[in-house]
């Protein structure tokens, strides 16, 4: 298959973005990982059967759109790995409603996403986005 | 902070079943807690920390809402129903009051 310019600029930036993340567990990493337990109630997480859908850039960490879909999930947590807090938000859904929300998000400087799905038959499902920030969203 | 004002788009009638979106969207500062004002200290957090929607009394989605949640929280889901009735959201915020707003949906 012959990559496209844009293709091959855009896996450049994927690459480029992935590389810059740190290889280890930080504080926040740990605070983040902590905070999906609480919601998960000590339970694991296997990533698929969850749609994470973040920018590759967010041009303004004050506002990044994002959008969760989980088929079969009850409830979705979201977090953040490098904020100062890593709880986003987390949403509960009823039988009339679809697993999914989109909603629009704070991002302190350049991180991962993590979205931990809530099956309906009590497992858990996750998926996780690195986001690049130019202008962080603390008000900093 | 400006007058509260939730705005909400949701079809005015709909298919029984039929899946649609709801977009919302509530004017609000969404003090995060992390900010700092002139005086250097942090401006304490005043965020809608809930966000509750039911359909008719039943619960179709509610989200609880932290400080890296933006200002002005918009949020869409999708849902369906089988019958006519109100949409109803409301928001709460951390001082204690809350905005409410609905939607009549008809089925048919």
């Amino acid at each position: 298959m012959k990559l496209s310019r844009r293709d091959t600029l855009a896996l450049g930036g994927a690459v480029a973005t992935i590389s810059l993340l740190p290889l280890r567990a930080s504080a926040t990493t740990e605070a983040a990982t902590a905070s999906l337990k609480e919601f998960t109630g000590g339970a694991d997480w296997a990533e698929g059967g969850v749609e994470l859908t973040a920018p590759e850039i967010a041009e303004n960490g004050n506002t990044v759109p994002i959008a969760v879909s989980a088929p079969g999930a009850v409830a979705i947590a979201i977090v953040a790995d490098g904020n100062p807090n890593p709880g986003v938000a987390e949403y509960a859904f009823g039988e009339l409603a679809e697993p999914m929300v989109a909603t629009r998000m704070r991002l302190s400087g350049t991180q991962g996403i993590i979205a931990v799905a809530k099956m309906a038959d009590g497992s858990f499902k996750s998926a996780s986005r690195a986001v690049k920030v130019t202008i962080g969203g603390c008000g900093g | 902070m400006a007058k509260i004002k939730p705005r909400v788009k949701a079809p005015k009638s709909v298919a029984a079943g039929e899946v649609f979106t709801v977009k919302t969207l509530i004017n609000h500062t969404m003090e995060s807690g992390q900010r700092k004002g002139k005086d250097g200290n942090k401006i304490p957090r005043q965020i809608l920390h809930t966000f509750d929607v039911t359909y008719n009394g039943a619960q179709v989605m509610t989200a609880t809402q932290h400080g890296a949640i933006s200002a002005n929280p918009y949020v869409e889901f999708q849902m369906k129903v089988n019958e006519s009735g109100t949409l109803t959201m409301k928001w709460l915020d951390d001082d204690g009051s809350t905005y409410e707003t609905s939607k009549d949906i008809a089925v048919g």
